[in-house]
């Protein structure tokens, strides 16, 4: 019987067939933290005492969550990272330079790499096809300092996506619809991989926006084939040697699956305080929204802020609106072809490359009441710094609209 | 023969420890203060060592913050009780030595005292008189647990060469 990409990963490197159940030691190809979780990786890694990194290079701290710092805490928390990584050889991604998930698929991950950071979305990377999944520190520091952790390799549960999206429809809107099917649990350890003719209309922005969220639905991976498209991307990022065809065997085995029509699909809101408490904007036009937040490892990319600009050049935003471009390489290009421009001038408070105030600990936190729609992966309360408000999630474009309007609106009315 | 606080169903790793608390995350004592402050005001007041914390299903969704794990511990809470359990959190909190044991924990409420037979895999409402069975925690789990987390697990055997999976 033939293996499921999560399989083939695993199995190529921990060098022996491995199945769905199996526990393997894996050797690490990449190995982060962010601030947020790098300090008590560090104190971990020291209790170890097992001396110096296994792959210095390879090893990276990302100054991202509270970048630039709002607090003399979270300031010495970034010193001490940026004083681990001087003395150990490890690489620092400073304040400014973007959000761990995007800077490592822009210059870190590969098809059939096994990636491990202290962060949920780690899982952002298998948008190329590379098994990234997410751990807390005490993983971490042990797979920093053997350069290998052991992992349950999981059951692969099917997506299949058939045709592709209408006008106003999104990537984003394509994982609320899943994670509202599934629930939030739906495919707790388990491997969620895409695959059907329906992938060849994916951009890996679209890719990344959808692995981004498997977490969400409790999964250890989300895992994309590496193709053309894969290649392409690569290519350009000049990481050509990187790159590799990956896919699962036709005759792999799943336990699970679910066939999406891409062309079925409409723009999808997730409500408070539930991810998978999606329904379509129909359902939830005219709620009024105070704050609109762009961004995030799920919505700051490029074509991101590319269609917030379509929508709300010329306009003036009713919300509230901020803007947060995932990596600084994002940003310079966002400027160069205008978005920035069109976004400040439509009222959006640019700040910097990182995740701004997806998680509640600085730029952006909700007054009581209030309620903010965000294209970010998460809305459980208490998440953007206030448990007494309410967070919508929908695409950029939905955001966009948002915005434009003062109130949850359809993207297709302004396209 | 320990108490119980009882919390429900989708406690995310958020309502355990939310993020506007992150300037505390290098200051773990402070930082279990706040434990579950959202959901459950009086949780730091409540709660006594050895205590149990009773969840329903997907408890610990969310964020791979250790920290979620390490200030329930710090809190005094011996082991979790839910349903099911997030799979980070589940790995998290056995790193931490903070056992998680699934079983409907439907029947249990706040205030029950439980007992946890850990050889059988029985726990008793000792205020209903009932016992629920959990599911075996995996092989290369036991062992890091029975060291008191990962950390020590590696202190002691300086490698990662698990037991049978």
């Amino acid at each position: 019987m033939g293996m499921t990409l999560a399989e083939k990963i695993l199995s190529a490197r921990a060098k022996a067939p491995c199945r769905a159940g199996d526990i393997i030691i894996s050797p690490v190809d990449l190995v982060f933290a962010q601030d947020t979780t790098g300090p008590l990786t560090v104190r971990q890694f020291e209790a170890l005492g097992l001396g110096k990194l296994a792959s210095p290079s390879r090893t990276v701290f990302f100054l991202d969550h509270a970048a630039p710092s709002p607090s003399k805490e979270l300031a010495n928390d970034h010193r001490l990272l940026r004083e681990f990584a001087r003395r150990t050889g490890a690489v620092i991604s400073e304040v400014g330079e973007g959000i761990c998930h995007q800077r490592v698929v822009e210059d870190y991950a590969s098809p059939g790499e096994v990636i491990v950071g202290a962060d949920s979305h780690t899982v952002t990377a298998g948008g190329l096809g590379a098994f990234a999944t997410g751990m807390g520190s005490s993983d971490i520091a042990v797979a920093m300092a053997l350069g290998r952790t052991w992992l349950r390799v999981p059951e692969g549960f099917q997506i299949a996506l058939n045709g592709s999206f209408s006008r106003g429809v999104f990537a984003k809107d394509l994982i609320l619809y899943i994670i509202s099917r599934i629930g939030a649990d739906g495919a707790t350890y388990q491997s969620l991989e895409f695959m059907g003719q329906g992938l060849k209309g994916l951009s890996m922005a679209d890719r990344f926006a959808v692995a981004n969220m498997a977490v969400e639905a409790g999964a250890k991976v989300g895992l994309f084939p590496s193709d053309e498209t894969t290649h392409s991307y690569l290519r350009a990022r000049g990481r050509e040697k990187d790159s590799h065809p990956l896919s699962p065997d036709p005759d792999a085995h799943y336990v699970n699956s679910l066939e999406v029509a891409l062309s079925r699909l409409e723009p999808m809101v997730a409500r408070p305080h539930r991810v998978d408490n999606a329904v379509p904007v129909e359902e939830v036009k005219g709620t009024p929204i105070h704050q609109v937040f762009i961004g995030t490892c799920t919505n700051g990319r490029l074509e991101d802020l590319e269609i917030a600009a379509r929508l709300l050049a010329g306009k003036k935003a009713r919300s509230r609106l901020i803007v947060a471009p995932a990596s600084r390489g994002i940003f310079l290009e966002a400027m160069k072809r205008g978005y920035l421009q069109a976004l400040a001038e439509a009222g959006a408070m640019l700040v910097a490359p990182g995740c701004g105030p997806c998680l509640g600990v600085h730029m952006g936190v909700l007054g009581d009441g209030e309620n903010c729609l965000s294209t970010a992966n998460r809305n459980f309360q208490g998440r953007m710094g206030n448990p007494q408000a309410f967070i919508y999630l929908a695409s950029p474009a939905t955001a966009a609209a948002t915005a434009i309007k003062g109130e949850i609106s359809d993207p297709r009315e302004f396209l | 023969m320990r108490k119980t606080l009882r919390v429900g169903d989708d406690i995310s790793t958020d309502h355990i420890i939310p993020g506007r608390f992150a300037h505390l995350r290098s200051n773990l004592p402070e930082l279990a203060k706040h434990a579950l402050e959202d959901t459950y005001p009086s949780f730091a007041q409540k709660v006594n060592p050895g205590d149990f914390l009773v969840a329903g299903k997907n408890f610990g969704l969310g964020s791979s913050r250790e920290h979620a794990a390490i200030v329930l511990k710090v809190a005094g809470i011996k082991a979790v009780l839910a349903k099911s359990c997030a799979r980070i959190f589940f790995r998290n909190a056995i790193n931490v030595g903070l056992p998680v044991l699934i079983t409907n924990t439907d029947a249990i409420d706040e205030g029950d005292e439980l007992e946890v037979d850990w050889a059988t895999g029985q726990v008793k409402d000792l205020a209903k008189g009932i016992e629920l069975g959990f599911g075996r925690i995996p092989p290369v789990m036991l062992k890091i647990l029975e060291e008191g987390g990962l950390v020590p697990f590696i202190q002691k055997y300086k490698n990662l060469e698990l037991p049978g999976g």
